[in-house]
Protein backbone atom coordinates (compact mmCIF):
# COMPACT_ATOMS: atom_id res chain seq x y z
CA UNK A 1 0.00 0.00 0.00
CA UNK A 2 2.99 2.29 -0.21
CA UNK A 3 1.82 3.45 -3.62
CA UNK A 4 -1.33 5.01 -2.28
CA UNK A 5 0.29 6.90 0.57
CA UNK A 6 3.01 8.12 -1.83
CA UNK A 7 5.62 6.74 0.49
CA UNK A 8 7.71 5.11 -2.22
CA UNK A 9 10.91 3.29 -1.34
CA UNK A 10 13.07 4.86 -4.06
CA UNK A 11 16.05 2.61 -3.49
CA UNK A 12 13.83 -0.45 -3.85
CA UNK A 13 12.40 1.02 -7.04
CA UNK A 14 15.83 1.60 -8.54
CA UNK A 15 16.98 -1.84 -7.44
CA UNK A 16 13.99 -3.50 -9.09
CA UNK A 17 14.38 -1.43 -12.26
CA UNK A 18 18.04 -2.41 -12.54
CA UNK A 19 17.14 -6.07 -12.00
CA UNK A 20 14.37 -5.87 -14.61
CA UNK A 21 16.70 -4.25 -17.13
CA UNK A 22 19.39 -6.88 -16.54
CA UNK A 23 16.99 -9.83 -16.75
CA UNK A 24 15.13 -8.55 -19.83
CA UNK A 25 18.28 -7.66 -21.78
CA UNK A 26 20.02 -10.85 -20.70
CA UNK A 27 17.08 -12.94 -21.89
CA UNK A 28 17.07 -11.00 -25.17
CA UNK A 29 20.78 -11.66 -25.57
CA UNK A 30 20.40 -15.34 -24.75
CA UNK A 31 17.49 -15.59 -27.20
CA UNK A 32 19.70 -13.99 -29.87
CA UNK A 33 22.36 -16.60 -29.32
CA UNK A 34 19.79 -19.39 -29.06
CA UNK A 35 18.95 -18.77 -32.73
CA UNK A 36 22.64 -19.19 -33.48
CA UNK A 37 22.78 -22.28 -31.26
CA UNK A 38 19.81 -23.75 -33.09
CA UNK A 39 21.54 -23.39 -36.45
CA UNK A 40 24.76 -24.84 -35.09
CA UNK A 41 23.00 -27.78 -33.45
CA UNK A 42 21.07 -28.43 -36.67
CA UNK A 43 24.35 -28.27 -38.60
CA UNK A 44 26.09 -30.72 -36.26
CA UNK A 45 23.17 -33.15 -36.38
CA UNK A 46 23.12 -32.91 -40.17
CA UNK A 47 26.91 -33.19 -40.51
CA UNK A 48 27.65 -29.76 -41.99
CA UNK A 49 29.56 -26.75 -40.63
CA UNK A 50 26.63 -24.35 -40.17
CA UNK A 51 27.01 -20.55 -40.05
CA UNK A 52 30.74 -19.77 -39.89
CA UNK A 53 31.33 -16.62 -41.98
CA UNK A 54 30.43 -13.67 -39.71
CA UNK A 55 33.16 -13.26 -37.10
CA UNK A 56 35.15 -16.07 -35.47
CA UNK A 57 33.21 -19.38 -35.70
CA UNK A 58 30.28 -17.33 -37.05
CA UNK A 59 29.72 -15.84 -33.59
CA UNK A 60 28.55 -12.49 -35.02
CA UNK A 61 25.88 -14.16 -37.15
CA UNK A 62 22.94 -13.43 -34.78
CA UNK A 63 23.93 -9.74 -34.64
CA UNK A 64 24.01 -9.62 -38.45
CA UNK A 65 20.61 -11.30 -38.58
CA UNK A 66 19.22 -8.84 -36.06
CA UNK A 67 20.49 -5.77 -37.92
CA UNK A 68 19.19 -7.16 -41.21
CA UNK A 69 15.75 -7.80 -39.73
CA UNK A 70 15.68 -4.36 -38.12
CA UNK A 71 16.44 -2.48 -41.36
CA UNK A 72 14.11 -4.40 -43.67
CA UNK A 73 11.08 -2.80 -45.28
CA UNK A 74 8.02 -2.84 -43.04
CA UNK A 75 5.12 -4.16 -45.13
CA UNK A 76 1.50 -3.95 -44.03
CA UNK A 77 -0.72 -5.64 -46.65
CA UNK A 78 -3.47 -3.41 -47.99
CA UNK A 79 -6.22 -5.83 -46.96
CA UNK A 80 -4.94 -6.28 -43.40
CA UNK A 81 -6.38 -4.59 -40.30
CA UNK A 82 -3.56 -2.16 -39.69
CA UNK A 83 -3.56 -1.66 -35.93
CA UNK A 84 -4.29 -5.26 -35.03
CA UNK A 85 -1.54 -6.26 -37.47
CA UNK A 86 0.91 -4.19 -35.44
CA UNK A 87 -0.56 -5.26 -32.09
CA UNK A 88 -0.13 -8.99 -32.79
CA UNK A 89 3.68 -9.27 -32.68
CA UNK A 90 3.86 -6.56 -30.01
CA UNK A 91 1.59 -8.57 -27.74
CA UNK A 92 3.44 -11.83 -28.41
CA UNK A 93 6.77 -10.23 -27.56
CA UNK A 94 5.54 -8.31 -24.51
CA UNK A 95 3.91 -11.44 -23.09
CA UNK A 96 7.07 -13.49 -23.53
CA UNK A 97 9.15 -10.77 -21.84
CA UNK A 98 6.75 -10.67 -18.89
CA UNK A 99 7.22 -14.32 -17.91
CA UNK A 100 10.65 -13.82 -16.36
CA UNK A 101 9.26 -11.62 -13.54
CA UNK A 102 8.51 -14.46 -11.12
CA UNK A 103 11.39 -16.83 -11.87
CA UNK A 104 13.97 -16.94 -9.05
CA UNK A 105 17.29 -16.46 -10.85
CA UNK A 106 19.41 -16.97 -7.75
CA UNK A 107 19.54 -16.55 -3.98
CA UNK A 108 20.21 -13.23 -2.35
CA UNK A 109 23.17 -10.88 -2.60
CA UNK A 110 24.38 -8.25 -0.13
CA UNK A 111 25.11 -4.89 -1.73
CA UNK A 112 25.62 -1.59 0.13
CA UNK A 113 24.13 -3.11 3.25
CA UNK A 114 20.96 -4.22 1.49
CA UNK A 115 19.85 -7.79 0.90
CA UNK A 116 18.76 -8.01 -2.70
CA UNK A 117 16.71 -10.97 -3.91
CA UNK A 118 17.48 -12.09 -7.45
CA UNK A 119 13.78 -12.59 -8.14
CA UNK A 120 12.00 -9.61 -9.62
CA UNK A 121 8.64 -10.25 -7.95
CA UNK A 122 8.13 -12.94 -5.32
CA UNK A 123 4.36 -13.18 -5.51
CA UNK A 124 2.72 -16.19 -3.88
CA UNK A 125 0.74 -17.09 -6.99
CA UNK A 126 3.86 -17.26 -9.19
CA UNK A 127 2.78 -20.33 -11.14
CA UNK A 128 -0.68 -18.95 -11.88
CA UNK A 129 0.94 -15.73 -13.06
CA UNK A 130 3.09 -17.66 -15.53
CA UNK A 131 0.03 -19.50 -16.83
CA UNK A 132 -1.85 -16.23 -17.25
CA UNK A 133 0.99 -14.62 -19.20
CA UNK A 134 1.51 -17.69 -21.38
CA UNK A 135 -2.19 -17.57 -22.25
CA UNK A 136 -1.77 -13.94 -23.30
CA UNK A 137 0.84 -15.10 -25.81
CA UNK A 138 -1.89 -17.04 -27.59
CA UNK A 139 -3.65 -13.73 -28.28
CA UNK A 140 -0.52 -12.52 -30.05
CA UNK A 141 -0.68 -15.43 -32.49
CA UNK A 142 -4.45 -15.23 -32.88
CA UNK A 143 -4.62 -11.46 -33.45
CA UNK A 144 -1.68 -11.50 -35.86
CA UNK A 145 -3.09 -14.39 -37.88
CA UNK A 146 -6.54 -12.87 -38.10
CA UNK A 147 -5.39 -9.34 -38.85
CA UNK A 148 -3.22 -10.52 -41.77
CA UNK A 149 -6.44 -11.33 -43.65
CA UNK A 150 -4.73 -14.27 -45.31
CA UNK A 151 -6.34 -17.71 -45.30
CA UNK A 152 -3.09 -19.50 -44.52
CA UNK A 153 -2.36 -17.18 -41.62
CA UNK A 154 -5.84 -17.58 -40.22
CA UNK A 155 -5.70 -21.36 -40.39
CA UNK A 156 -2.28 -21.42 -38.77
CA UNK A 157 -3.42 -19.06 -36.03
CA UNK A 158 -6.48 -21.18 -35.28
CA UNK A 159 -4.31 -24.27 -35.12
CA UNK A 160 -1.81 -22.55 -32.87
CA UNK A 161 -4.48 -21.25 -30.52
CA UNK A 162 -6.38 -24.52 -30.16
CA UNK A 163 -3.15 -26.45 -29.75
CA UNK A 164 -1.88 -24.13 -27.04
CA UNK A 165 -5.12 -24.20 -25.05
CA UNK A 166 -5.46 -27.98 -25.37
CA UNK A 167 -2.03 -28.61 -23.92
CA UNK A 168 -2.49 -25.99 -21.25
CA UNK A 169 -5.06 -28.27 -19.61
CA UNK A 170 -2.66 -31.19 -19.28
CA UNK A 171 0.09 -28.81 -18.21
CA UNK A 172 -2.05 -27.39 -15.43
CA UNK A 173 -3.00 -30.87 -14.24
CA UNK A 174 0.58 -32.17 -14.23
CA UNK A 175 1.59 -29.15 -12.18
CA UNK A 176 -0.95 -29.89 -9.44
CA UNK A 177 1.10 -32.91 -8.33
CA UNK A 178 4.10 -30.61 -7.76
CA UNK A 179 1.92 -28.19 -5.81
CA UNK A 180 0.75 -31.06 -3.61
CA UNK A 181 4.37 -31.75 -2.69
CA UNK A 182 5.25 -28.11 -2.11
CA UNK A 183 1.99 -26.75 -0.74
CA UNK A 184 2.82 -23.38 -2.28
CA UNK A 185 2.26 -21.63 -5.60
CA UNK A 186 5.31 -19.41 -5.21
CA UNK A 187 8.26 -20.41 -7.37
CA UNK A 188 10.67 -19.05 -4.79
CA UNK A 189 9.24 -21.37 -2.10
CA UNK A 190 9.23 -24.37 -4.43
CA UNK A 191 12.94 -23.87 -5.20
CA UNK A 192 13.83 -23.37 -1.53
CA UNK A 193 12.11 -26.62 -0.61
CA UNK A 194 14.09 -28.47 -3.24
CA UNK A 195 17.29 -26.96 -1.88
CA UNK A 196 16.55 -28.56 1.47
CA UNK A 197 15.59 -32.00 0.16
CA UNK A 198 15.57 -33.93 -3.09
CA UNK A 199 14.72 -32.32 -6.39
CA UNK A 200 11.10 -32.74 -7.48
CA UNK A 201 12.12 -34.84 -10.48
CA UNK A 202 12.77 -37.72 -8.06
CA UNK A 203 9.14 -37.66 -6.89
CA UNK A 204 7.54 -36.59 -10.16
CA UNK A 205 9.18 -38.28 -13.17
CA UNK A 206 5.87 -38.80 -14.98
CA UNK A 207 4.67 -35.30 -14.11
CA UNK A 208 7.85 -33.87 -15.55
CA UNK A 209 7.47 -35.87 -18.77
CA UNK A 210 3.91 -34.57 -19.23
CA UNK A 211 5.01 -31.03 -18.41
CA UNK A 212 7.89 -31.24 -20.86
CA UNK A 213 5.70 -32.52 -23.71
CA UNK A 214 3.15 -29.80 -23.01
CA UNK A 215 5.91 -27.18 -22.93
CA UNK A 216 7.01 -28.33 -26.38
CA UNK A 217 3.45 -27.89 -27.61
CA UNK A 218 3.01 -24.52 -25.89
CA UNK A 219 6.17 -23.16 -27.51
CA UNK A 220 5.06 -24.45 -30.94
CA UNK A 221 8.22 -26.53 -31.20
CA UNK A 222 8.64 -29.65 -33.31
CA UNK A 223 7.05 -32.24 -33.16
CA UNK A 224 4.13 -29.90 -32.41
CA UNK A 225 4.97 -27.00 -34.74
CA UNK A 226 1.77 -27.25 -36.75
CA UNK A 227 1.17 -23.47 -36.80
CA UNK A 228 4.35 -23.30 -38.86
CA UNK A 229 3.82 -26.41 -41.00
CA UNK A 230 5.31 -25.04 -44.21
CA UNK A 231 4.23 -28.00 -46.33
CA UNK A 232 0.58 -27.24 -45.56
CA UNK A 233 0.44 -23.56 -44.69
CA UNK A 234 3.26 -21.86 -46.60
CA UNK A 235 4.88 -20.08 -43.67
CA UNK A 236 2.39 -20.10 -40.82
CA UNK A 237 0.65 -17.36 -38.86
CA UNK A 238 3.43 -14.85 -39.56
CA UNK A 239 3.23 -15.28 -43.34
CA UNK A 240 2.40 -11.64 -44.11
CA UNK A 241 4.89 -10.20 -41.66
CA UNK A 242 8.25 -8.67 -42.45
CA UNK A 243 10.96 -6.64 -40.75
CA UNK A 244 10.97 -6.36 -36.95
CA UNK A 245 7.38 -7.61 -36.63
CA UNK A 246 8.43 -10.96 -38.05
CA UNK A 247 11.52 -10.74 -35.90
CA UNK A 248 9.43 -10.28 -32.78
CA UNK A 249 7.32 -13.35 -33.57
CA UNK A 250 10.41 -15.51 -34.04
CA UNK A 251 12.11 -13.94 -31.05
CA UNK A 252 9.08 -14.44 -28.82
CA UNK A 253 9.23 -18.14 -29.67
CA UNK A 254 12.83 -18.37 -28.53
CA UNK A 255 12.24 -16.38 -25.36
CA UNK A 256 9.28 -18.63 -24.55
CA UNK A 257 11.60 -21.56 -24.98
CA UNK A 258 14.11 -20.07 -22.54
CA UNK A 259 11.42 -19.21 -20.02
CA UNK A 260 9.76 -22.61 -20.16
CA UNK A 261 13.21 -24.16 -19.66
CA UNK A 262 13.68 -21.91 -16.64
CA UNK A 263 10.26 -22.89 -15.26
CA UNK A 264 11.00 -26.59 -15.76
CA UNK A 265 14.37 -26.21 -14.07
CA UNK A 266 12.75 -24.36 -11.15
CA UNK A 267 9.86 -26.77 -10.72
CA UNK A 268 11.58 -30.10 -11.21
CA UNK A 269 15.35 -29.64 -11.15
CA UNK A 270 15.94 -27.47 -8.11
CA UNK A 271 16.10 -24.11 -9.92
CA UNK A 272 19.26 -22.28 -8.90
CA UNK A 273 20.24 -24.99 -6.40
CA UNK A 274 23.85 -26.08 -6.90
CA UNK A 275 23.80 -29.90 -6.83
CA UNK A 276 25.73 -31.83 -4.11
CA UNK A 277 26.51 -28.60 -2.23
CA UNK A 278 24.88 -27.02 0.81
CA UNK A 279 24.23 -23.55 -0.58
CA UNK A 280 23.46 -21.91 2.76
CA UNK A 281 26.73 -23.11 4.27
CA UNK A 282 28.64 -22.00 1.20
CA UNK A 283 27.14 -18.53 1.52
CA UNK A 284 28.79 -18.01 4.90
CA UNK A 285 32.21 -18.70 3.35
CA UNK A 286 31.93 -17.11 -0.08
CA UNK A 287 29.24 -14.43 0.35
CA UNK A 288 28.01 -12.86 -2.87
CA UNK A 289 29.92 -15.27 -5.11
CA UNK A 290 27.42 -18.01 -4.24
CA UNK A 291 24.60 -16.05 -5.88
CA UNK A 292 26.71 -15.81 -9.02
CA UNK A 293 27.34 -19.56 -9.00
CA UNK A 294 23.62 -20.13 -8.47
CA UNK A 295 22.73 -17.99 -11.48
CA UNK A 296 25.33 -19.94 -13.44
CA UNK A 297 23.83 -23.25 -12.31
CA UNK A 298 20.37 -22.18 -13.40
CA UNK A 299 21.75 -21.03 -16.76
CA UNK A 300 23.46 -24.39 -17.29
CA UNK A 301 20.17 -26.17 -16.58
CA UNK A 302 18.36 -23.83 -18.99
CA UNK A 303 20.95 -24.42 -21.71
CA UNK A 304 20.57 -28.17 -21.24
CA UNK A 305 16.79 -27.94 -21.74
CA UNK A 306 17.18 -25.68 -24.76
CA UNK A 307 19.57 -28.21 -26.26
CA UNK A 308 16.96 -30.91 -25.60
CA UNK A 309 14.34 -28.80 -27.41
CA UNK A 310 16.68 -28.44 -30.39
CA UNK A 311 17.72 -32.07 -30.39
CA UNK A 312 14.05 -33.07 -30.56
CA UNK A 313 13.35 -30.53 -33.28
CA UNK A 314 16.01 -31.89 -35.61
CA UNK A 315 15.26 -35.55 -34.87
CA UNK A 316 11.49 -36.10 -34.76
CA UNK A 317 9.09 -35.37 -37.63
CA UNK A 318 5.92 -33.34 -37.19
CA UNK A 319 2.64 -34.77 -35.88
CA UNK A 320 -0.54 -34.81 -37.92
CA UNK A 321 -3.22 -32.50 -36.51
CA UNK A 322 -5.63 -35.19 -35.34
CA UNK A 323 -2.72 -37.10 -33.75
CA UNK A 324 -1.71 -33.93 -31.93
CA UNK A 325 -5.18 -33.35 -30.55
CA UNK A 326 -5.65 -37.01 -29.62
CA UNK A 327 -2.35 -37.04 -27.75
CA UNK A 328 -3.23 -33.86 -25.89
CA UNK A 329 -6.79 -34.69 -24.92
CA UNK A 330 -6.98 -38.46 -24.78
CA UNK A 331 -3.53 -39.34 -23.42
CA UNK A 332 -2.05 -36.38 -21.59
CA UNK A 333 -5.11 -35.28 -19.59
CA UNK A 334 -6.04 -38.76 -18.19
CA UNK A 335 -2.36 -39.49 -17.52
CA UNK A 336 -1.96 -36.22 -15.63
CA UNK A 337 -5.12 -36.92 -13.61
CA UNK A 338 -3.82 -40.36 -12.63
CA UNK A 339 -0.45 -38.87 -11.72
CA UNK A 340 -2.17 -36.29 -9.53
CA UNK A 341 -4.31 -38.85 -7.68
CA UNK A 342 -1.44 -41.30 -7.14
CA UNK A 343 0.77 -38.51 -5.82
CA UNK A 344 -1.98 -37.32 -3.49
CA UNK A 345 -2.66 -40.82 -2.16
CA UNK A 346 1.04 -41.55 -1.60
CA UNK A 347 1.68 -38.25 0.17
CA UNK A 348 -1.29 -38.81 2.47
CA UNK A 349 -0.23 -42.40 3.17
CA UNK A 350 3.29 -41.31 4.03
CA UNK A 351 1.94 -38.54 6.25
CA UNK A 352 -0.09 -41.12 8.22
CA UNK A 353 2.87 -43.53 8.50
CA UNK A 354 1.52 -45.80 5.75
CA UNK A 355 -1.84 -46.33 7.48
CA UNK A 356 -5.24 -45.17 6.34
CA UNK B 1 -15.63 -26.11 -1.21
CA UNK B 2 -16.20 -22.69 0.33
CA UNK B 3 -13.87 -23.63 3.18
CA UNK B 4 -11.17 -24.34 0.63
CA UNK B 5 -11.63 -20.97 -0.97
CA UNK B 6 -11.36 -19.15 2.30
CA UNK B 7 -8.04 -20.85 2.96
CA UNK B 8 -6.92 -20.02 -0.57
CA UNK B 9 -7.91 -16.39 -0.21
CA UNK B 10 -6.08 -16.21 3.11
CA UNK B 11 -2.79 -17.10 1.45
CA UNK B 12 -3.48 -14.56 -1.27
CA UNK B 13 -4.15 -11.84 1.27
CA UNK B 14 -0.66 -12.15 2.71
CA UNK B 15 0.42 -10.52 -0.52
CA UNK B 16 0.23 -6.77 -0.67
CA UNK B 17 0.51 -4.31 -3.51
CA UNK B 18 4.27 -4.05 -2.99
CA UNK B 19 4.83 -7.54 -4.35
CA UNK B 20 3.07 -6.66 -7.58
CA UNK B 21 4.82 -3.33 -8.10
CA UNK B 22 7.82 -4.89 -9.90
CA UNK B 23 5.45 -6.65 -12.30
CA UNK B 24 3.89 -3.32 -13.20
CA UNK B 25 7.37 -1.90 -13.72
CA UNK B 26 8.29 -4.81 -15.93
CA UNK B 27 5.12 -4.38 -17.99
CA UNK B 28 5.99 -0.74 -18.63
CA UNK B 29 9.57 -1.70 -19.44
CA UNK B 30 8.66 -4.56 -21.81
CA UNK B 31 5.85 -2.73 -23.59
CA UNK B 32 8.04 0.37 -23.95
CA UNK B 33 10.89 -1.66 -25.38
CA UNK B 34 8.62 -3.44 -27.88
CA UNK B 35 6.90 -0.23 -28.98
CA UNK B 36 10.21 1.59 -29.41
CA UNK B 37 11.74 -1.20 -31.46
CA UNK B 38 8.65 -1.49 -33.71
CA UNK B 39 8.54 2.28 -34.27
CA UNK B 40 12.30 2.54 -34.93
CA UNK B 41 12.34 -0.31 -37.41
CA UNK B 42 9.37 1.20 -39.22
CA UNK B 43 11.29 4.49 -39.53
CA UNK B 44 14.65 2.96 -40.44
CA UNK B 45 13.46 0.56 -43.13
CA UNK B 46 12.99 1.59 -46.77
CA UNK B 47 9.50 2.38 -48.03
CA UNK B 48 8.90 1.31 -51.60
CA UNK B 49 5.33 0.10 -51.56
CA UNK B 50 3.88 -1.25 -54.78
CA UNK B 51 0.44 -2.68 -55.42
CA UNK B 52 1.77 -6.21 -55.88
CA UNK B 53 3.84 -6.04 -52.75
CA UNK B 54 0.87 -5.07 -50.61
CA UNK B 55 -1.36 -7.80 -52.02
CA UNK B 56 -2.13 -10.88 -49.92
CA UNK B 57 0.54 -13.53 -50.41
CA UNK B 58 -0.81 -16.86 -51.65
CA UNK B 59 2.28 -18.38 -53.27
CA UNK B 60 1.95 -16.34 -56.46
CA UNK B 61 -1.57 -17.51 -57.24
CA UNK B 62 -4.16 -14.76 -57.39
CA UNK B 63 -6.14 -14.89 -54.15
CA UNK B 64 -9.87 -15.45 -54.19
CA UNK B 65 -11.82 -13.56 -51.58
CA UNK B 66 -10.27 -12.91 -48.20
CA UNK B 67 -10.00 -14.61 -44.85
CA UNK B 68 -13.09 -12.93 -43.39
CA UNK B 69 -15.25 -16.02 -43.76
CA UNK B 70 -16.47 -18.82 -41.50
CA UNK B 71 -13.88 -21.35 -40.38
CA UNK B 72 -14.26 -24.95 -39.24
CA UNK B 73 -16.49 -25.18 -36.17
CA UNK B 74 -14.08 -27.71 -34.58
CA UNK B 75 -11.72 -25.01 -33.37
CA UNK B 76 -14.56 -23.16 -31.71
CA UNK B 77 -15.66 -26.37 -30.01
CA UNK B 78 -12.14 -26.95 -28.68
CA UNK B 79 -12.09 -23.42 -27.29
CA UNK B 80 -15.42 -23.94 -25.50
CA UNK B 81 -14.30 -27.29 -24.07
CA UNK B 82 -11.07 -25.67 -22.92
CA UNK B 83 -12.97 -23.05 -20.97
CA UNK B 84 -15.12 -25.75 -19.35
CA UNK B 85 -12.26 -28.03 -18.36
CA UNK B 86 -9.86 -25.28 -17.41
CA UNK B 87 -12.32 -24.00 -14.84
CA UNK B 88 -12.46 -27.52 -13.41
CA UNK B 89 -8.65 -27.70 -13.35
CA UNK B 90 -8.52 -24.37 -11.53
CA UNK B 91 -10.68 -25.93 -8.79
CA UNK B 92 -7.84 -28.37 -8.10
CA UNK B 93 -5.39 -25.59 -7.25
CA UNK B 94 -6.80 -24.52 -3.88
CA UNK B 95 -7.13 -28.21 -3.01
CA UNK B 96 -3.52 -28.97 -3.96
CA UNK B 97 -2.21 -26.18 -1.74
CA UNK B 98 -4.26 -27.27 1.29
CA UNK B 99 -4.63 -31.01 0.84
CA UNK B 100 -2.36 -32.06 3.71
CA UNK B 101 -4.68 -30.40 6.24
CA UNK B 102 -7.78 -31.84 4.58
CA UNK B 103 -6.54 -35.41 4.86
CA UNK B 104 -8.45 -38.43 3.63
CA UNK B 105 -11.90 -36.83 3.71
CA UNK B 106 -10.65 -34.10 1.38
CA UNK B 107 -9.08 -36.73 -0.82
CA UNK B 108 -12.40 -38.58 -1.02
CA UNK B 109 -14.17 -35.37 -2.03
CA UNK B 110 -11.60 -34.76 -4.75
CA UNK B 111 -11.98 -38.34 -5.97
CA UNK B 112 -15.67 -37.63 -6.38
CA UNK B 113 -14.87 -34.38 -8.21
CA UNK B 114 -12.48 -36.24 -10.52
CA UNK B 115 -15.22 -38.79 -11.19
CA UNK B 116 -17.57 -36.00 -12.28
CA UNK B 117 -14.78 -34.53 -14.36
CA UNK B 118 -14.24 -37.88 -16.06
CA UNK B 119 -17.95 -38.35 -16.75
CA UNK B 120 -17.97 -35.08 -18.68
CA UNK B 121 -14.72 -36.01 -20.37
CA UNK B 122 -15.96 -39.43 -21.51
CA UNK B 123 -19.20 -37.82 -22.68
CA UNK B 124 -17.50 -35.34 -25.01
CA UNK B 125 -15.25 -38.07 -26.40
CA UNK B 126 -18.19 -40.42 -27.01
CA UNK B 127 -20.09 -37.56 -28.67
CA UNK B 128 -17.15 -37.16 -31.06
CA UNK B 129 -16.31 -33.61 -30.04
CA UNK B 130 -12.60 -34.38 -30.40
CA UNK B 131 -12.87 -36.41 -33.58
CA UNK B 132 -10.88 -34.67 -36.27
CA UNK B 133 -11.25 -36.95 -39.27
CA UNK B 134 -14.80 -37.65 -40.47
Amino acid sequence: MTLLSLNIDWILLIEKLALIAIVVFASLGIALYTTFGERKVAAILQDRPGPNRAGPFGLLQPLADGVKMFTKEDIIPSSASKWLFILGPGLAMTASLMTCAVIPWGGTIELFGRTISLQIADINIGILYIFAVVSLGVYGIMIGGWASNNKFSLMAALRGASQAISYELAMGLSLIAVLMLSGSLSLGDIVKQQQAGWWNIVYQPLGFLIFFICALAECNRTPFDLPEAENELNFGYHQEYSSMKLGFYLFAEYINMIMSSAVMASLYFGGYDIPFVNDAELQTHLGNWVALFQVGTLLIKIVFFIFLFMWIRWTIPRFRYDQLMNLGWKSMIPLALVNMLVTGALVLLKMNNWHF
Amino acid sequence: MSYLFIQFLDTVHQNNADNYLPIGLQLIFAAGFVATMLALSAIVGPKRATKDKLATFTSGIESHGDARQPMAIKYFLVAILFVLFDVEVIFFYPYAVNFRELGWSGFGAVLMFVAFFLVGFVYIIKKGALKWED
